[in-house]
C-alpha cells in the first residue's frame, strides 16, 4: 500500500441549511485518520468556528472559500499528492467535480483517494444515474420529460396514477403538483406549461416509507451496511426534514435485507470506496421499491449513523480511501474485533430536526421536499416511546415532550390541516387529533405515517390519561407500577407534574414528582453503546441513559473528574462555535488531569465523539437528566458557562440542587441574564447604557417612549439570538408585539430601551478570574448598532476604534467583571456613538465570538478559561501580540434565505444567519473580500443595482458608487436613488419598480440576470417593509444574485473589491500568519 | 400490556428475573442463548437449530411487524424455516402487541401461544447478555404457576428430534442432490430449488450412501454435532469418494468430526447477523448469518483439510475444506433467512463443482 506524503481535504464552509455540523465531525475524523499514519494534512476551510480548523488538527489550514479558484491556488503553493474530497458535504464534491472537469487535479498531479469522481459524477446526474441503475437491474422512480400535452398525457398513461407534475428549471416548487386522475392531470400540466417548456412526468411515490441504508465499500470490493434507518414521516418530507428512527422498525427480515443487498449491488457497481448513504421509497403494501438517490459522500446522514450506532464512519472512510481493507481496520469499541462488521443495536435512535421558521418574515411554513431545518437532535432508549419523548424535549422549543404540553385549543379542521399539510408542528398535531377524539385510522389517513408508530404514539396518551386520571390525588397517588410505566415511556418529572398536578409551579412540582420517584426507586440506569449488543466487551464509554433496565453497565468514575455540559441541539444563534467551546473546555480539563465527562445530545458535533471525553452521556440537557448523572457521577464540578444558552439556563436550579458549578455563581449570572436586574446594576455602577424601562403597563410605557421617542427596542428577559426583541417604531407595532412578548415569557418582565440609531457596536470577550480580568479580545462591527451581533460582520482587532475608546471599555468592564465576581468566561456588548460609551448587554459565559477570537490572535479563551474555572492560576495577558496583530481577521453571517422560500432576506434585530466564516488578510479589505468570498458573495462582474433606502444611507453609499463608476460598472437604480445619484453627478440607468409594471422593471433585470450584484436598503427597520423592496430583494436570492442590504457593509464591500482584484488575495496558510 | 401476568426467568446460576409474560402462560426449560439480531425473529424462531434453547433477543422491541400467515410452496413453508417454532422460550425487553405489517395475520404473542411456548418482557436483556457473555450460555427456564427441573437439551439428541423420518423429493432440475436433514432451515431447501436441482431430503441417520445422486449437502442442525454417530459414520463413505459435498453450519461440524478432526462448544455461541468471516489467505470478508453453540477445531484437522473461512472478531472456524477435493463447508447460514444474502452465491460454487464433477466422469 503507497500511502500518499500530503493530503489536501475540503471543508465545507459555514453551516447553511443543508449543511451543517455534520462536517465538523466527518472532517475531524477524517484528519484524525491520516494523522495516525503520519500524512501531512492541509485543510481548506473557512469555518474558522469549527473544531476541525483548531490548532493540532490538521498540519495546516487555510481559511479560504470552498471553490475551484481558491482550491486550485492552494494545490498549486502546497503541491499535495493526495486529496479528500468526501469529508466537506455538497460545496467540498461540487468544487472536487468542477476541478476534475477542469483537468487541475491531472495538471498538478493530485489523486483523488477514495471514491473516484466519475462515480461522483454517476451518482449526481440524474439521468446517468438512472442509467447505470438500469444495468443492474434496479428501479428507480419511472419519470419522462415531456414538451407537449399530448406526451405528457402518454407518459401518464404508461406510468400510472398518482402521478407527480414538475415543471423543470423552476425555482421552489413553482408549478409542481400532483394528480390522481387525467382531468388533474391535464389542469396541471397545462398550468405547468406556463412556467416551463418541458415538464417531467412522474410516478408519485407520496406516502411509501422512506428507508436508508450507510453503505461502505473498501477497494477490494468488500462492502458493509452499517446502519439502516427508516423515516418516520413516509415519502414526501425530506429526510433531513424527517423524524428517522435506526434501525428499522416496521421492515420485516425480507424487506430489510432485500434492501440492504440491493444497496450493496448498487454501491459495487458504482464503484464507490469509502463511505456512501442510499436511500429507497418502499411500498408499504408489497415488497416494491425504488432507489432514490445515491450520496457518494459523507452525509448528514453518516454522521447520524455513526453516532447511532457508534460504528466510525468517517475515521473508517479515510482509512480505507488510503488503501486499507475493511478487515485490517479494527472495531473502534471493542478494540479488539474488526471494522468489517455490521453493528448491532440493542437500543433505537431517534433524530428529530429542529426548525427555527418562526424567526422568518414571510417564510412558507410548510415542510415537503425540501430542507429548511437548521439542526438536529438525536435521542437514544430502549422504546420508541421513551427516545421520541427525549427527543422532542431535546428540540428545546419549549415541550414537554409529545403530552403534557402547553393546552392549545383547535378545532378539528386546523388539525386535519397540520396533519396532512405537515409543518413544524405536525407531531404535536398528533396528540391534538387524539384529544379530539380521532382514530388511529384517521390519523393514518391524514398523515400516511406507519400504523406501528401511531399505535406507540397512542400508548404515550394513554399512559398520559392514566395519569390525568389521578389529577387532585397528589403526588403521594403516584405507585412504582405506573411511575415506572411511564418513565418508560419517557415522561419527564415534568410531564408526569403537569399531568398529575395541572399546569401549576411545573418547576416546583417537578421536584415533588422527583422525590416521590426517587423514594420509590425508581431511577433510569446507564447502559453503554458498544456495537455488537454486548456480545464483547467495549473499551469505550458512549452512554445513555433509559428505565428499561435494572443494572448500570458501569460505575461511577472514581478519579477526580469534570463534567462539561454541551450546547444541544443548534439552531440559529447557538451552534458550532459552542461546540468548540464544549471540546475546548472537555481538552483543557484532560490536559489538568481531570477525567472527562460530557453531556450532549447533537449528533452534528465533534463533542459527542466518544473519544473526545473518558465518558460520553448522549442524553438530555434538562435539569432532570443533568441532576440523575451528576448524581451518579459525583463529579467534582461542573462547567456550564462553555455551552452557550441551554446550560447558562439551568445555572440556577442546578445551583440550588446543590450541583457544584465552576465559576461565576448563578445568583450573578441571573443578574445579568434578567434584564431588569442588569439594567439596574449598571445603573449603580454609573455605567452608561440606553435609556431602559421595565415594562409593567402601558401607559407606563407610552410615557417612556414620549420621552426617549420611536423606535425602541423591546425584549424579555433570557433572550437568545435575539429571540422575541424587536425594534418596534411605531404605536401600532408597539401594542402588537407586546401581547405576543408577554405571552412568550409571563415568568419574566419585558424592558423597553431606546434604540440608538448610527452607533458603533463593539464586543468584548474576556475571561476573569474572581472579578480580575485576565484576558480579553475587543471586535468591531462593520454594520451599526441595530444589525444582531450573530449577523453582524466583525473584524479582530478593532480598525477604528480609538485606543481612548479601548481604555474605556476596559475599565467598564473591569467594573462588570468585579461586581459580578466574575470567574470564567464573559461577553460584553457595548455602543459607541461619538465617543460615548454604552453598555448593552452581559453573558457571563462564553460567547459565539470566541473560536474567532481565539483563533485569529492565538490566545485560547476557553483554555484559560477552563483553568480559572479548575481554580489554576492564569497569568494576566502581557503579550503584546494579543492585543496588535500584524494581520486581520473578518468574520462574515452565512445566510441561508436560498432555502427558505418567501422569506425576506434583510437583516434585524433577530438574528437569522445559520452559521458564519472567518478570513484573515493583511489588511481589513483583504479579509473582508475573502469572507465575503466565502459565504458566498462573488465581485461583480458589470452591474450593479442600488436601491439605497432612507437619504442617510444614500449619502454613505455615494463614495462607493462613485468607485464602482471609476471601476467602469454599469449602475442601475430606482427612482429615488437614480434621482439622488443624478444630482450628485454619478451617472445610472434607472429602473422601474416592481409595482410600477414597467420596463425597463427591476424585476425584469433580475430575472434575467442582468445584474450582479444586488444592493437594497430597507427604509426603516419596521414590519411594514414596502412590497417593493420585499420583491427586490426575493427575486434576487431566487435566482442566485448576491443581495446586500446594510449601507455600512455594502461600502466596505465595494471598497474592497474596487481596490483588490482576486490575484490579490493572499494564498496565506494560518501558519504563515501565525509566523507574522 | 398492562394485564400481563408476572413470570419469571431463573438461572442455572441462581439468577432469577421478574418479567410480564406474553405468548403462552405456561412454564419451560433449556439452554439460555442470546441473538442479536435486529430483525427476523419468524424466522429465527422456526430455525430447528433453536430447539431446546430459550432464546434472548438483544434488539429492545420485538414483534413490530407481527407475523406473517403461513404459505406453502411444494409442501415447504414460503415464509418459515420449518413447520414450527423450535425455540424453548423467548425472552425480550419490549413486547409490540400491536403490531403492523402489509403481510401480518396475527401477533408474536399469539403465535406463541399457539405453540405453547412462553414469552417473557419487561427483562433488561442487556444486563442478561453480559451474564450470558461472561458466564457462557447456561441452562434456565421461565417458570410461570409451576415450578420445573432445569433440562440441559444437549444431552438430548436434538437432530432425532427435529429430523424427518421419511425421504422426500422436490423439484426436477439436473442435479441430482441429496439433502441430509439434521434440522435443515427451509430456505437452503429455496435455496436449491431456485437453481437446477432435483433434491432429495432424507432424516439424518439415512443411509444416503446407496443413493444415486451428484452431490451431497449436509444442513444445518441443533446440539452438538458427535451425537450424530450414524451422519458421521455415511459421511466418513462419502469423504471416501469425490463427489462434491457442502455442508452447513451443524453440517460443518460433522464433517470437521467426519474427516477425523474435533468439535467444542463455544462459551456464548455465536447468534447473529453480523458475524464478519474473512476468506482465508485472501482481503475478501462476508458479514454473515449465524446460529451456533459448537464449532470445528482446526488445529485438529487433518492435513488435507485446510479453514476456508475463519471469524474476524474471535478467529474461530468458519468452514474447511478439502484442499484436492470438492468438500467445502461452512459454519455460517449462506442461505440467510434472516440475516444478510451476501454469501448465498456458495450455492453456485457448490453445484458448478457437481457440474464439474459430472462433467469429468
Amino acid at each position: 500500500m503507497e500511502k500518499p506524503q500530503k493530503v489536501l481535504i475540503l471543508g465545507s464552509g459555514a453551516l447553511k441549511i443543508g449543511e451543517a455540523g455534520e462536517f465538523d465531525y466527518s472532517g475531524s475524523q477524517a484528519l484524525k485518520a491520516l494523522k495516525e499514519e503520519g500524512i501531512r494534512t492541509i485543510l481548506i476551510n473557512p469555518n474558522i468556528a469549527t473544531v476541525q480548523t483548531s490548532d493540532n488538527i490538521a498540519d495546516d489550514v487555510y481559511f479560504l472559500p470552498v471553490t475551484p479558484y481558491f482550491v486550485e491556488e492552494v494545490i498549486k503553493k502546497e503541491q499535495p499528492d493526495g486529496i479528500l474530497v468526501a469529508f466537506g458535504g455538497q460545496t467540498a464534491l461540487n468544487c472536487a467535480v468542477a476541478l476534475f472537469r477542469a483537468g487541475v487535479f491531472e495538471k498538478y498531479n493530485v489523486k483523488v483517494l477514495g471514491t473516484p469522481v466519475q462515480s461522483i459524477i454517476d451518482t449526481e446526474d440524474r439521468d446517468i444515474f438512472k442509467e447505470k441503475l438500469d444495468q443492474i437491474g434496479v428501479l428507480s422512480a419511472r419519470s419522462v420529460a415531456v414538451t407537449t400535452m399530448e406526451d405528457a398525457v402518454a407518459a401518464a398513461e404508461k406510468i400510472g396514477f398518482p402521478i407527480i407534475v414538475r415543471a423543470a428549471f423552476a425555482l421552489g416548487g413553482l408549478g409542481s403538483g400532483f394528480a390522481n386522475n387525467m382531468d388533474e392531470l391535464r389542469a396541471l400540466v397545462q398550468k405547468s406549461f406556463t412556467t416551463s417548456d418541458q415538464i417531467l412526468v412522474e410516478e408519485s411515490l407520496k406516502g411509501w416509507k422512506e428507508v436508508e441504508y450507510e453503505v461502505v465499500r473498501d477497494q477490494y470490493d468488500n462492502c458493509i451496511t452499517v446502519c439502516n434507518m427508516e423515516n418516520f414521516d413516509p415519502i414526501g418530507i425530506h429526510t433531513g426534514e424527517s423524524i428517522v428512527v435506526a434501525p428499522s422498525q416496521t421492515l420485516s427480515n425480507r424487506e430489510y435485507h432485500k434492501l440492504r443487498s440491493i444497496g450493496i449491488k448498487t454501491i459495487r457497481h458504482l464503484g464507490i470506496v469509502g463511505e456512501c448513504n442510499i436511500q429507497y421509497a418502499l411500498d408499504p403494501v408489497s415488497e416494491d421499491y425504488r432507489v432514490i438517490e445515491v450520496n457518494a459522500r459523507l452525509s448528514r446522514s453518516s454522521a447520524l449513523a455513526s453516532k447511532a450506532t457508534g460504528y466510525p464512519l468517517a475515521f473508517v472512510a479515510a482509512k480505507l480511501s488510503l488503501g486499507y481493507s475493511l478487515s485490517e481496520l479494527k472495531n473502534s469499541v471493542t478494540q479488539t474485533t474488526s471494522a468489517f462488521f455490521e453493528p448491532a443495536l440493542d437500543y433505537v435512535v431517534v433524530k428529530l430536526p429542529r426548525w427555527d421558521l418562526g424567526k422568518f418574515e414571510g417564510v412558507n411554513r410548510q415542510i415537503g421536499s425540501a430542507m429548511k431545518s437548521v439542526g438536529e437532535v438525536m435521542a437514544i432508549g430502549k422504546s420508541f416511546e421513551e427516545a421520541i419523548q427525549k427527543g422532542l424535549r431535546m428540540l428545546d422549543t419549549g415541550k414537554r415532550g409529545f403530552v403534557a404540553n402547553k393546552p392549545e385549543e383547535v378545532d378539528n379542521a386546523t388539525i386535519d390541516k397540520l396533519l396532512s399539510e405537515p409543518n413544524e408542528e405536525r407531531i404535536f398535531a398528533i396528540n391534538l387529533a387524539f384529544e379530539a377524539g380521532y382514530t388511529l385510522n384517521q390519523v393514518h389517513d391524514l398523515t400516511k405515517i406507519d400504523h406501528w408508530f401511531l399505535q406507540r404514539l397512542y400508548t404515550i396518551f394513554e399512559l398520559s390519561n392514566q395519569l390525568a386520571a389521578k389529577r387532585g390525588s397528589g403526588v403521594d397517588a403516584l405507585e412504582t407500577g405506573l411511575l415506572r410505566e411511564v418513565k418508560k415511556a419517557g415522561f419527564s418529572d415534568q410531564q408526569i407534574a403537569v399531568k398529575l398536578l395541572g399546569q401549576g409551579d411545573v418547576k416546583a412540582d417537578e421536584l415533588l414528582v422527583r422525590a416521590r420517584r426517587k423514594a420509590l426507586g425508581v431511577l433510569p440506569v446507564i447502559k453503554q453503546i458498544d456495537t455488537l449488543a454486548a456480545e464483547f466487551p467495549a473499551k469505550t464509554n458512549y452512554l445513555y441513559s433509559t428505565y428499561h433496565g435494572t443494572e448500570n453497565d458501569l460505575q461511577p468514575e472514581t478519579d477526580k473528574s469534570i463534567m462539561v455540559l454541551g450546547s444541544g441541539v443548534y439552531r440559529i444563534g447557538s451552534s458550532v462555535e459552542f461546540d468548540w467551546c464544549g471540546v475546548n473546555a472537555v481538552q483543557t480539563a484532560a490536559e489538568e488531569g481531570y477525567k472527562t465527562i460530557i453531556i450532549n445530545y447533537n449528533p452534528e458535533t465533534v463533542s459527542t465523539d466518544y473519544d473526545v471525553s473518558d465518558r460520553l452521556y448522549f442524553e438530555e440537557l434538562s435539569f432532570e437528566r443533568v441532576m440523575d448523572i451528576l448524581e451518579f457521577e459525583q463529579p467534582e464540578g461542573v462547567i456550564l458557562s462553555t455551552g452557550g444558552q441551554i446550560p447558562n439556563n439551568l445555572a440556577t436550579r442546578l445551583a440550588d440542587a446543590k450541583a457544584p458549578i465552576l465559576g461565576t455563581a448563578p445568583a450573578r449570572i441571573d443578574e445579568a441574564e434578567n434584564r431588569h436586574k442588569f439594567s439596574s446594576i449598571m445603573d449603580e455602577l454609573g455605567i452608561a447604557q440606553p435609556r431602559w424601562k421595565e415594562l409593567t403597563s402601558l401607559d407606563a410605557m407610552f410615557e417612556f417612549v414620549g420621552e426617549v421617542g420611536y423606535p425602541v427596542l423591546i425584549r424579555p428577559s433570557y433572550v437568545l439570538s435575539g429571540a422575541s426583541m424587536n425594534v418596534v417604531s411605531n404605536a401600532f407595532e408597539m401594542e402588537a408585539f407586546l401581547k405576543a412578548a408577554v405571552e412568550v415569557s409571563a415568568e419574566y418582565p419585558v424592558v423597553v430601551s431606546e434604540f440608538m440609531q448610527d452607533a458603533k457596536e463593539i464586543e468584548l470577550d474576556a475571561v476573569a478570574d474572581k472579578g480580575e480580568i485576565v484576558s480579553y479580545a475587543i471586535s468591531e462591527h462593520v454594520e451599526f448598532a441595530g444589525v444582531h451581533s450573530g449577523d453582524a460582520t466583525m473584524y479582530y482587532p478593532p480598525q477604528k476604534v480609538y485606543v481612548r475608546t479601548i481604555r474605556k471599555l476596559k475599565t467598564i468592564a473591569e467594573k462588570i467583571a468585579k461586581r459580578y465576581e466574575i470567574s470564567g468566561p464573559f461577553n460584553i456588548q457595548f455602543l459607541d456613538k461619538n465617543g460615548e460609551i454604552r453598555v448593552i448587554e452581559c453573558n457571563i459565559r462564553a460567547s459565539r465570538s470566541y473560536p474567532f477570537v481565539s483563533k485569529v490572535s492565538g490566545n485560547n479563551l476557553i483554555k484559560k478559561a477552563t483553568q480559572v474555572l479548575l481554580g489554576k492560576k492564569v497569568a494576566r495577558d502581557e503579550s503584546e501580540r494579543v492585543y496588535d496583530l500584524p494581520f486581520v481577521g473578518v468574520k462574515a453571517p452565512q445566510f441561508s434565505f436560498t432555502r427558505l422560500p418567501g422569506a425576506d432576506p434583510v437583516l434585524r434585530v433577530d438574528m437569522v444567519s445559520t452559521g458564519e466564516v472567518g478570513c484573515l488578510g493583511d489588511t481589513a479589505e483583504e479579509a473582508l473580500l475573502k469572507s465575503m468570498l466565502s459565504v458566498g458573495y462573488k465581485i461583480p462582474q458589470q452591474s450593479v443595482l442600488i436601491s439605497g433606502g432612507p437619504i442617510k444611507s444614500k449619502v454613505a453609499l455615494l463614495a462607493a458608487v462613485e468607485l464602482l463608476v471609476k471601476k467602469g460598472y454599469t449602475i442601475y437604480a430606482t427612482q429615488g436613488t437614480h434621482r439622488f445619484f443624478a444630482e450628485n453627478g454619478i451617472p445610472s440607468s434607472l429602473l422601474f419598480w416592481p409595482d410600477d409594471y414597467q420596463e425597463p422593471n427591476v424585476l425584469t433585470y433580475l430575472k434575467e440576470k442582468k445584474i450582479d450584484l444586488v444592493i437594497n436598503i430597507p427604509k426603516n427597520l419596521s414590519k411594514g417593509e414596502l412590497d417593493n423592496d420585499y420583491k427586490i430583494r426575493r427575486t434576487a436570492i431566487d435566482f442566485g444574485i448576491p443581495l446586500l442590504t446594510n449601507a455600512r457593509l455594502a461600502k466596505a464591500f465595494i471598497q474592497a473589491f474596487c481596490k483588490l482584484e482576486m490575484k490579490d488575495l493572499k494564498i496565506k496558510s494560518w501558519n504563515e500568519y501565525k509566523a507574522m | 400490556m398492562e394485564n400481563a401476568k408476572s413470570v419469571k426467568l431463573v438461572l442455572e446460576d441462581g439468577t432469577e428475573i421478574q418479567g410480564q409474560s406474553f405468548g403462552a402462560f405456561t412454564s419451560a426449560a433449556g439452554e439460555v442463548v442470546f441473538s442479536t439480531a435486529m430483525t427476523g425473529y419468524p424466522e429465527n424462531l422456526t430455525d430447528p437449530s433453536f430447539a431446546g434453547q430459550i432464546l434472548v433477543l438483544t434488539y429492545p422491541m420485538v414483534g413490530n411487524y407481527g407475523v406473517p400467515g403461513e404459505e406453502l410452496y411444494e409442501s415447504i413453508s414460503k415464509i418459515f424455516e420449518s413447520d414450527k417454532i423450535h425455540i424453548a422460550g423467548l425472552v425480550v425487553n419490549y413486547y409490540s402487541e400491536e403490531h403492523s405489517h402489509w403481510n401480518a395475520a396475527k401477533s408474536l404473542g399469539d403465535w406463541l401461544a399457539e405453540y405453547n411456548i412462553p414469552g417473557i418482557f419487561g427483562v433488561d436483556t442487556r444486563m442478561l447478555t453480559k451474564i450470558l457473555r461472561e458466564k457462557g450460555a447456561m441452562l434456565g427456564k421461565i417458570v410461570a404457576e409451576e415450578d420445573m427441573e432445569l433440562h440441559d437439551p444437549n444431552q438430548d439428541n436434538l437432530v432425532a428430534q427435529v429430523s424427518p423420518t421419511e425421504v422426500k423429493h422436490y423439484g426436477n432440475g439436473q442435479h441430482k442432490i441429496v439433502l441430509v436433514d439434521c434440522g435443515t432451515k427451509t430456505n437452503i431447501i429455496r435455496c436449491f430449488l431456485n437453481r437446477d436441482v432435483e433434491l432429495i431430503r432424507v432424516p439424518w441417520d439415512y443411509d444416503f450412501t446407496k443413493l444415486d445422486y451428484d452431490g451431497l449437502f449436509l444442513s444445518n442442525g441443533p446440539g452438538d454435532p458427535k451425537m450424530c454417530t450414524p451422519t458421521i459414520q455415511h459421511l466418513q463413505t462419502a469423504l471416501g469418494q469425490d463427489k462434491p459435498i457442502f455442508g452447513i453450519c451443524l453440517g460443518s461440524q460433522l464433517m470437521g468430526l467426519a474427516a477425523g478432526g474435533d468439535t467444542f462448544k463455544l462459551k456464548y455461541g455465536h447468534r447473529s447477523h453480523n458475524q464478519p468471516v474473512l476468506l482465508s489467505g485472501t482481503k475478501r470478508s462476508y458479514i454473515t448469518s449465524q446460529n451456533h453453540g459448537f464449532a470445528v477445531d482446526t488445529d485438529t484437522l487433518p492435513a488435507e483439510w485446510e479453514m476456508l473461512f475463519e471469524n474476524l472478531n474471535d478467529g474461530t472456524c468458519e468452514g474447511i475444506k478439502h484442499k484436492s477435493k470438492p468438500f467445502f463447508s461452512t459454519q455460517f447460514h449462506p442461505e440467510a433467512a434472516g440475516g444478510p444474502e451476501d454469501t448465498e452465491y456458495l450455492f453456485d460454487d457448490f453445484l458448478k463443482a457437481v457440474a464439474e464433477h459430472k462433467a469429468a466422469k
